[in-house]
């Protein structure tokens, strides 16, 4: 079990390396001048670009250039971001706040509602709920997250006005701005609770439906579809069979036989969810206006923001690195015989 | 419509050589025809081809540039449907109804090329590191393991950011993100298909590699992705479409279904009497690529259902 995760976590520094030489090459493509641009913190540098170019090597070979900015990467200087008015590394931590409390309940609720959807289905095989799952789930695929993202505010913001877009208020924006709110997570929702400002949490979250019913809605599909075929496959395995045979009711079955072993191929499939996830995080923030890091980096790549687009690249790739890496670990606490591997 | 009809071929668990092409072709069509939902998704695609394919008849051009959407003067709010144009207009007066038309044309042609590209990349690499295996092999799966540590749709975006952004740029940006999963896919058909005995025979006669790869081990190995590439297809043109809505793909004016879902950013809201004033600026772009990818998914879930040989059984 340890020597598995081990090898995993020896695998990150190479993972870690490959993805900076990607990042790089792609900034190679821009001229020496452009990507000078790092560096630049104020119009009035211009005059000496030049320098600029010589001071940080811009002019020497790609190898000597790619160690000078891993160096500095790995110092957590990633550039000044035009697009955020301050240091990348700074943005990156303001908007991740934004951006997690967003992911982490899309998660919840996608992970919710998937697992039951999809055992409700496969346990009531070619009955109503099925059919209404099964439609669901394909058109939940088939429709862009930013079509449904723009469907759902004309309706619950244009036409009733109960869920408006952004993450905050104006009260409430400013209330968190003023000295009187402290900052314990950056998550506003935890935040709120911690400050005892019940209003504030009723204004978090009402900000928060809309995003998080878009990702879900999206997402879902995907984990109700292996769900149920996984969960398919369980109910037609001998020892679900024995269970029934012994008389026990078909609740304890489903539950406590059949769906956690269904769920071990779900894990695996982990990934393709957090790769889900992320893509739509960057849709949904540009959608509804969320202040994190998608609506972050989509700016900046508008703006040709080089230094924040790197950031945006880096730290994305990180969370699906990360993400995954838990997806394994979790794999093989839960199913044995991958640990003996 | 190769791709409907060869797969049954190799197909496991298709009917026997002996029992002849024909036969094999008329189960699939059977089973094929059983599920509503796979003819309704081939009615779809079938559609939007014809659409596609006749798009200077429905909609007829008045650019230079078919592909840029005419639009009378520069007035910003848009006009609902009327006789003289059937879908209304969205901001700036492009008509909806020649964006749509032709703006399937632009979705086959995103989607063509970056399958094409994925393929051709895919049938190279992918032949090299499965056929040969040793550190050719390692070199091209470390290199695919790190274009997968990044979401598609943020690798996208990277590139656009940098090559800067047009259609022609956005589509290699979709095929960049796109070619590591397929060539992965073929390495691991290739795996299996390398050692099977006829492989072993024509190495025995004295075949050369290149001609073993493509006459014996390739055409064993395309079918499945083949089947891949038509339920990437809507995939695709999601994120097409999704680079284009935020302002990284076609320019606005282009004939395509995501430009014009951002154009209808700004009118979602309509006016205090009419909260659904400019509904169409959203539905009728919105609908077209609902539509298109609809159908390409329930054609690729027919596909998947044929040819899957684990669903066989249950059917």
């Amino acid at each position: 079990m340890s020597r598995f995760i081990a090898r995993r976590l020896l695998l990150l520094p190479f993972v870690a390396l490959g993805v900076t030489a990607l990042i790089f090459s792609l900034t190679q493509l821009l001229t020496p001048a452009m990507r000078a641009s790092l560096y630049i913190t104020d119009p009035r540098q211009l005059n000496g670009l030049p320098d600029i170019i010589r001071k940080y090597h811009l002019d020497q070979p790609v190898y000597v250039q790619y160690w000078e900015w891993l160096r500095q990467v790995a110092h957590g200087d990633l550039g000044w971001s035009e697009t955020a008015r301050e240091p990348v590394l700074a943005a990156v931590q303001g908007f991740f706040p934004a951006t997690f409390e967003l992911a982490a309940y899309s998660f919840a609720c996608i992970l919710a509602l998937g697992i039951w959807l999809g055992t409700a289905s496969a346990v009531r095989k070619d009955q109503i709920i099925d059919h209404i799952s099964r439609f669901t789930s394909i058109s939940g695929a088939s429709l862009p997250t930013f079509v449904w993202g723009l469907v759902l505010l004309m309706i619950f913001y244009g036409h009733f006005g109960w869920f408006p877009p952004g993450r905050l208020g104006l009260d409430a924006d400013l209330f968190v701005r003023s000295g009187r709110f402290h900052p314990y997570t950056g998550l506003l929702t935890v935040d709120a609770l911690l400050n005892r400002q019940w209003w504030l949490l009723w204004d978090a979250a009402r900000h928060l439906v809309l995003p998080v019913a878009t990702l879900t809605y999206f997402l879902t599909a995907t984990l109700v579809r292996i769900t149920r075929s996984s969960m398919l496959e369980t109910l037609r395995a001998d020892y679900v069979r024995t269970a029934e045979a012994k008389g026990l009711p078909r609740a304890v079955v489903v539950d406590r036989h059949a769906r956690r072993n269904a769920l071990i191929p779900v894990i695996t499939l982990a990934s393709l969810l957090f790769v889900g996830l992320l893509s739509g995080v960057v849709i949904t923030e540009t959608v509804f206006n969320w202040p994190g890091i998608g609506r972050w980096g989509v700016a900046a790549s508008q703006q040709l923001d080089i230094p924040a687009v790197t950031g945006f690249a880096l730290i994305f790739a990180a969370m699906l690195v990360l993400g995954n890496l838990c997806a394994d670990v979790l794999y093989a606490v839960v199913d044995p015989r991958i640990r003996l591997r | 419509m190769s791709a409907v009809r060869t797969p049954t071929l190799t197909a496991p668990g298709a009917a026997p050589a002996r029992r002849g092409q024909q036969t094999a072709w008329q189960r699939t069509l059977r089973r094929f025809r059983r599920n509503p939902l796979s003819v309704l998704g081939l009615c779809i695609v079938v559609f939007f081809t014809a659409v596609a394919l006749i798009a200077p008849l429905l909609a007829h051009p008045t650019e230079r540039n078919a592909y840029m959407i005419p639009h009378q003067g520069y007035s910003s709010d848009p006009h609902p449907p009327g006789p003289e144009h059937p879908f209304g207009t969205t901001e700036e007066q492009f008509d909806l109804y020649y964006g749509v038309i032709w703006g399937t044309r632009s979705a086959f042609l995103v989607a063509l090329t970056v399958v094409a590209f994925g393929l051709v990349v895919a049938l190279t690499l992918g032949s090299l590191s499965g056929y040969y295996g040793g550190w050719v092999d390692e070199v091209v799966m470390r290199v695919t393991d790190i274009f997968l540590a990044f979401p598609p749709l943020i690798l996208a975006v990277v590139i656009v950011a940098v090559l800067g952004q047009s259609v022609r740029n956005a589509m290699i940006a979709i095929a960049a993100v796109q070619w590591p999963t397929y060539t992965r896919l073929l390495r691991a058909e290739f795996l299996r298909v390398r050692d099977m005995d006829f492989v072993e025979a024509a190495r025995a006669l004295g075949v050369s590699d290149f001609l073993i790869i493509m006459r014996h081990v390739v055409p064993n190995t395309i079918y499945p992705m083949l089947i891949l590439a038509s339920l990437d297809m809507g995939g695709i043109v999601i994120n097409f479409a999704a680079l284009s809505f935020l302002g990284l793909g076609a320019p606005p004016g282009y004939a395509d279904w995501g430009q014009l879902i951002s154009l209808s950013k700004n009118w979602i809201l309509g006016t205090a009497g009419d909260p659904f004033q400019f509904w169409y600026t959203l539905v009728v772009p919105g609908t077209a690529i609902f539509l298109f990818v609809l159908g390409w998914n329930l054609l690729g879930d027919a596909f998947r259902d044929i040819f899957d040989p684990r669903q066989q059984g249950s059917m």
